[in-house]
Formats: C-alpha cells, sequence, structure tokens
C-alpha cells in the first residue's frame, strides 16, 4: 500500500490538538523570553560580576613607609618587607616531625607552636616579622594550612644612640613614639589596589583600572646630625656610669639656624628589640621632664639688669655675709663673698647677688622677659608628650619667689627649653624657633629680646665662669673660647627639696661667633660628687670640642688655654 | 557588485587578524612590563636591605671601635693640632 494511499491520511484530526501543540509552543517561547529577561535584566549585574570574578583580579599595592635620615643623609630609620607565618589551624594537621622542623626554622618552643595551633580561631598568628630567608625555607617545607604574609619592618641601625628622638613603630608599621610618631602623616604610605585581567597561568595581560594609586611614604631628613648625636650619647653614658647617676640629657642646638643637632637621653632602649621595655626607658626627658634649672637661670636675670640700665657689667653689689633674709625665708651661698661686680656675680654664682638684683625688677617685668624666652609654654616643635615647664602668672609673685627664681627655683623647665633660652646669647639677642628637621632655607627672622650689647656682656661673664675664678674651669676646650653656665639644683621631692640634686651646665662656643649651644643635665650623681661644675662641665666640654671639630668650625683661641688667674680663690661653686 | 564585495570582505577578514595580532602583542609587552616592574620593586628592597647593611656597618661605635683597636688612631691632642689660616 503506498503512503499516500494510507487509510489513515484521510482521517480528520480533532481541531484541538493543533491548537494544543502551538499553544505549548508559544508557553516555551514565552519561558525562555522570561528567563532571558531574568537573566539579563534583573540578575544582570550579579551575572556580569562572577564572571569579572574569573577573570579580573583586584591587586593591592603596598606602599613603603618613608626613610628617616640625618641632615648628610646616613639612614637612621629603613623599613624592609619581612614575612610573617600565619595558620589556619584547622587545615594545619602537621606531623610531630614537621612541627619540630617549624618551630627550629622559627625559634620557637614546639609547645608554643602546638598550643597556637591547637586554637579554636579560623586564623592565628605564629610568628610576625620574620626575615625573608627564614620564610622562604619554610615556604619550601611546604607545610598545609601554614601561610604567609608580607608586612614591613622598621629598622633603626643606630639603635640606643637615637632611640627618643627617633620613637618606633608598631606591629602594624605605625608610629608609636618620637618622630616616627610626630611625622606619621609625611611618613606613612598609604597603600594603594587595582584592578586587572589575569590570564589561565595568572599572568596579568591587561590593565582595567587603578582603583587607589599607592602613595609611598615620604622621606624625612632630620636636623639631627649623627655623628654630634653619637658624641652626645657615648660622653653622657660615660658621665652616668662615672657618677652613678639615675638619668641624664644632652641637647645640642645649631645656633645659627636654631636646628636640633643632638638630643641625647639615658636611660635609653634598642628600638630593634623592645622586649623589656620600660616607662624610665622611654621618657625623653630633654623634652617631658621638667627639672628646676637653678643657677643656669642666673644669666638670664643679669641681662634684664643690663637691659634696663639698672646695672652696668661693673656695677658693685654687697653679697657679705653671703645670706640674704626676705620675709621669713634666707637665700644663702654655698661660699660666702664680699662685694661683687654683677660680672662676678655670673662667675661665682651667688644666690644673694642674683637675688638683690632682681629686687629691683617689677614682677611684670620680670616675667616678661621669662615668657619671651620660651619658659611656661611648650615649644610645639610636634614631638608627643612635651611639656612647658611651670612659670606662674607674676600677679601670683610673693617677693621671695621672684627672688628664687633670680637664681632658677620656684620655676621648672625641660633641657631643651634651657639650651633655646641661650641661643638668646649665642645670637646677640635674637630668639629663634627650634626645627628638628633640616631647614634648607634661612631661618625666619628672630625676635630681639635683648640688645646686641646686653648679649655680647653676658657672653663674657659665661666665658668668665669657665675660666680660673669661675665655676666650672672643666668646662673649657683647648682651642676655643667657651662660655657657660652651671647650675646645681635640689630636687623636689613631694613640694620638699630633697637632699638629692640635678647637676646640669649650658653653654655656647666659639664665644667670637658662637656656632653651637650644649646644654647637658644629670640626674642625682650619687658617686659623692654632684655640682654641675664637677659632672655636667665635663660632658659639655667633651660633647662640644667634638662636635666643634666635626662640623670644623675654626679655633678662635690659641691651642694653650690661657691661664689667667682672675681670683686666688680656685674652688668652684655652685648653687 | 560581487568584485566590491569580494574586495571589501577581504579587508574586513585582514583587519580583523591585525587587531587580533596587536592585541596579543599588547598583552605580551604588558606582561613583560609587569615583570619588569615587579623587578623593580624587588630591587628597591634590596635597595633598602643594602643601605640599612650599610649603615649597620658605618655604625659611629663600631667605626670608633675599629679605628681605635685595630688601626690604633687617637685624636691629636691640644698641642698636636696646627691651625691653618685662611688667606683672605
Amino acid at each position: 500500500m503506498k503512503f499516500a494511499n494510507s487509510p489513515l491520511l484521510s482521517q480528520l484530526l480533532p481541531a484541538w490538538r493543533a491548537r494544543f501543540v502551538a499553544a505549548l509552543i508559544l508557553l516555551a517561547f514565552g519561558v525562555l523570553a522570561a528567563r532571558s529577561v531574568w537573566l539579563q535584566v534583573v540578575k544582570n549585574d550579579f551575572l556580569q560580576q562572577k564572571g569579572e570574578s574569573r577573570y579580573s583580579r583586584v591587586i593591592e599595592l603596598s606602599a613603603t613607609r618613608g626613610r628617616i635620615t640625618d641632615r648628610a643623609g646616613d639612614m637612621l630609620a629603613v623599613s624592609t618587607p619581612v614575612k610573617s607565618i600565619w595558620a589556619i589551624p584547622e587545615d594545619a594537621r602537621l606531623t610531630p616531625a614537621q612541627a619540630r622542623e617549624l618551630a627550629a626554622l622559627l625559634e620557637m618552643d614546639v609547645r608554643e607552636l602546638n598550643r597556637r595551633l591547637a586554637a579554636e580561631k579560623d586564623f592565628v598568628f605564629i610568628k610576625r616579622q620574620i626575615p625573608p630567608d627564614t620564610a622562604s625555607m619554610i615556604a619550601a617545607l611546604n607545610l598545609p594550612g601554614i601561610h604567609q604574609q608580607r608586612e614591613y619592618r622598621r629598622y633603626y641601625p643606630a639603635g640606643e644612640v637615637t632611640a627618643h628622638m627617633l620613637g618606633f613603630t608598631g606591629v602594624e608599621d605605625k608610629g608609636q613614639e618620637g618622630i616616627e610618631l610626630a611625622f606619621e602623616e609625611q611618613l606613612a604610605g598609604k597603600p594603594g589596589s587595582r584592578r586587572v585581567i589575569k590570564d589561565r597561568l595568572g599572568r596579568i595581560v591587561e590593565d582595567v583600572e587603578s582603583i587607589r594609586p599607592p602613595q609611598e611614604g615620604r622621606d624625612i631628613t632630620l636636623s639631627l646630625d649623627a655623628k654630634v648625636q653619637y658624641l652626645a650619647y657615648t660622653h653622657l653614658k660615660q658621665a652616668l656610669a662615672d657618677h652613678k647617676a639615675k638619668a641624664g640629657g644632652v641637647v645640642v642646638l645649631d645656633a645659627k639656624t636654631g636646628e636640633v643637632l643632638a638630643l641625647a637621653n639615658l636611660p635609653t632602649y634598642n628600638p630593634n628589640n623592645r622586649l623589656k621595655l620600660t616607662g624610665a626607658q622611654l621618657r625623653n626627658r630633654a623634652l617631658t621632664d621638667v627639672f628646676e634649672p637653678g643657677s643656669t637661670m642666673k644669666p638670664f636675670t643679669a641681662a634684664l639688669a643690663l637691659e634696663k640700665g639698672r646695672y652696668r657689667f661693673d656695677s658693685q653689689i654687697q653679697t657679705a655675709p653671703g645670706r640674704l633674709t626676705i620675709g621669713n625665708a634666707t637665700i644663702s651661698d654655698a661660699h660666702p663673698h664680699g662685694m661683687l661686680t654683677v660680672a662676678q656675680v655670673i662667675q661665682k654664682s651667688s644666690n644673694v647677688g642674683a637675688a638683690k638684683i632682681a629686687g629691683t625688677f617689677a614682677p611684670e617685668e620680670m616675667w616678661q622677659m621669662f615668657d619671651a624666652l620660651g619658659f611656661g609654654q611648650p615649644m610645639k616643635l610636634g614631638f608627643p608628650g612635651e611639656v612647658g615647664g611651670r612659670l606662674r602668672p607674676h600677679k601670683t609673685w610673693r617677693p621671695i619667689e621672684q627672688a628664687t627664681m633670680a637664681y632658677g627655683h620656684g620655676i621648672s623647665a625641660t633641657l631643651m627649653q634651657l639650651a633655646r633660652a641661650y641661643l638668646v646669647f649665642a645670637r646677640d639677642g635674637d630668639m629663634i624657633p627650634l626645627t628638628l628637621t633640616r631647614l634648607d632655607s634661612a631661618p625666619v627672622a628672630g625676635k630681639s629680646i635683648f640688645s646686641a650689647q646686653t648679649a655680647r656682656e653676658v657672653r663674657v661673664m659665661l666665658e668668665m665662669a669657665v675660666q680660673p675664678g669661675g665655676t666650672a674651669p672643666r668646662a673649657q676646650i683647648p682651642g676655643y673660647r667657651v662660655a657657660g653656665k652651671t647650675g646645681t639644683a635640689h630636687k623636689l621631692e613631694g613640694g620638699q627639696y630633697a637632699n638629692r640634686y640635678v647637676a646640669a651646665f649650658v653653654g655656647l662656643a666659639p664665644v667670637s661667633d658662637p656656632r653651637l649651644v650644649v646644654a647637658v643635665m644629670v640626674d642625682e650623681p650619687s658617686a659623692g660628687k654632684y655640682y654641675g661644675g664637677e659632672v655636667a662641665a665635663p660632658v659639655f666640654a667633651q660633647v662640644m670640642a667634638g662636635s666643634l671639630r666635626t662640623l670644623g668650625v675654626a679655633p678662635d683661641a690659641p691651642l694653650k688655654p690661657v691661664q689667667v688667674a682672675r681670683d686666688a680663690a680656685l674652688v668652684p661653686e655652685s648653687l | 557588485m560581487l568584485r566590491l564585495n569580494l574586495a571589501l570582505i577581504a579587508i574586513v577578514l585582514v583587519s580583523a587578524l591585525g587587531a587580533v595580532a596587536s592585541q596579543h602583542k599588547a598583552r605580551k609587552l604588558f606582561t613583560e612590563m609587569e615583570r619588569e616592574q615587579e623587578r623593580m620593586r624587588s630591587l628597591e628592597v634590596e635597595w633598602g636591605q643594602l643601605q640599612l647593611e650599610q649603615s649597620t656597618w658605618a655604625t659611629h661605635s663600631r667605626v670608633e671601635k675599629v679605628a681605635r683597636e685595630r688601626l690604633h688612631m687617637k685624636p691629636p691632642a691640644a698641642g698636636q693640632v696646627l691651625a691653618v689660616e685662611a688667606v683672605k
């Protein structure tokens, strides 16, 4: 039978079947259309994102923290990448042999390692900041669940010598003390990121966009001179050992520019290894500890007297019998003198003389001078924890207080403030702000506090103080004319003056054209000697001599110190 | 008409192949650049480490120790210095 004659063909199908099939097909189209709307419109973003994540990657671009260098460009603080080892405890199933091997490489106790791996956490640091070569050895072990992360670690090549000036950073490479904290904004780099397309082999084949360009930390050039700093540190350390002192500080300033060339404090610490740090080691005494400056304040009293024209360089003052009673308090000299000139009051460091001079000032005049010299307020160097010392408002001064302030009691200051105040004598009466960073242009114009004439006369007085007959012949330096003043102050403990001392010396050199100001403070010398002239002056001489030589300052005196006996008495005195 | 179409097809083909080739070349060059930049970064790291090493060797305390103990140097005493005045 032929197909065309098949009786089945002549049989008519019901009409609904064709419509049913057509409807099914239409429905199928509808479902497809709906699905495509769902995928292309509703879920579009999600799917695009998923697709992109198969080939595009966001890469973190790390930024390095800026370096800190001294004024000559010597590295003082450098960040270098290190690795941190971390683990997912659940994945880290180590055999005892593997654990021993890992612990040996990390120089850890195996039990400590196992304790960390037993933690109920998804993420534990095993050891942070290990050297890159150790890290690559660990990577070669190919241990399960042990991972590495790149971090930066800060190194301080000069160690304890520059510890207080620089401060340090934490594990996250953020500044925590000193310059590191003060200049955090400039030093810190901002990590960036960018989106790229990677191929099957993980190579970057295309840059899609830069999400955030990384910003490298800026380098900081300090005003510090590493050589001067080293001299200051070693000589102070020696002096502390010799005199069994509790603490000490040295500040070296460039008188021409106001730059801080050195700032050394003891006790100190090694910023590269801060395991056993105590508060005493951390303190930057030169900026955050105040003390009563004692006799080192007398030159300011004399300067004000000369400035106001009440006294001349050689005006006579009666200091006999070495005591002066004001109200119900008595001021006394360590050694009684007779008639002294103003210059001799400074040279011999007579408290009575200074008090008598101060008696002629109005409290306001004296307060204005102290205020202009920067006492009683922080210097705003930007250093963390910097304090301003104490200078009470002049309206509350009693006569006895005014008298004691003339020789540096009842007023307190940091070593840095004291050194800065002496800039006035070194700069012919000018006061300029200090700076911790290197100045590349001339310093700002100074504010005149005393006339050049007054400043020069005080310099002569200060020079007499280091010559025979003065309080600090041991501050002399062969080849240079030196000027300076000693200070020996009783320490205040609970409002009472105790039998403990702070020995200080502040001086400048060369006198003919002052270049440096050096201030030395030794806290609680307890090996018998405690006068500023015996404890602090030799440190000053060593630091000053070394610094002048290092900086190439021309000598201004014959090499043999001129030995002129101005007075028969060669007793070093202080207070 | 046919000839024009054939010519146009040929031009389109050549252009398409050119686009593929240059894209490939661009990616290759880019990978190379990435590699060089990676090298630059690692050299910078190495430079930092070398600077660190240099300043550790040049620590003043070490220099002083070597000068005093190994080279037997000492600062000149006051009488041993001769100041040379600059001629003005």
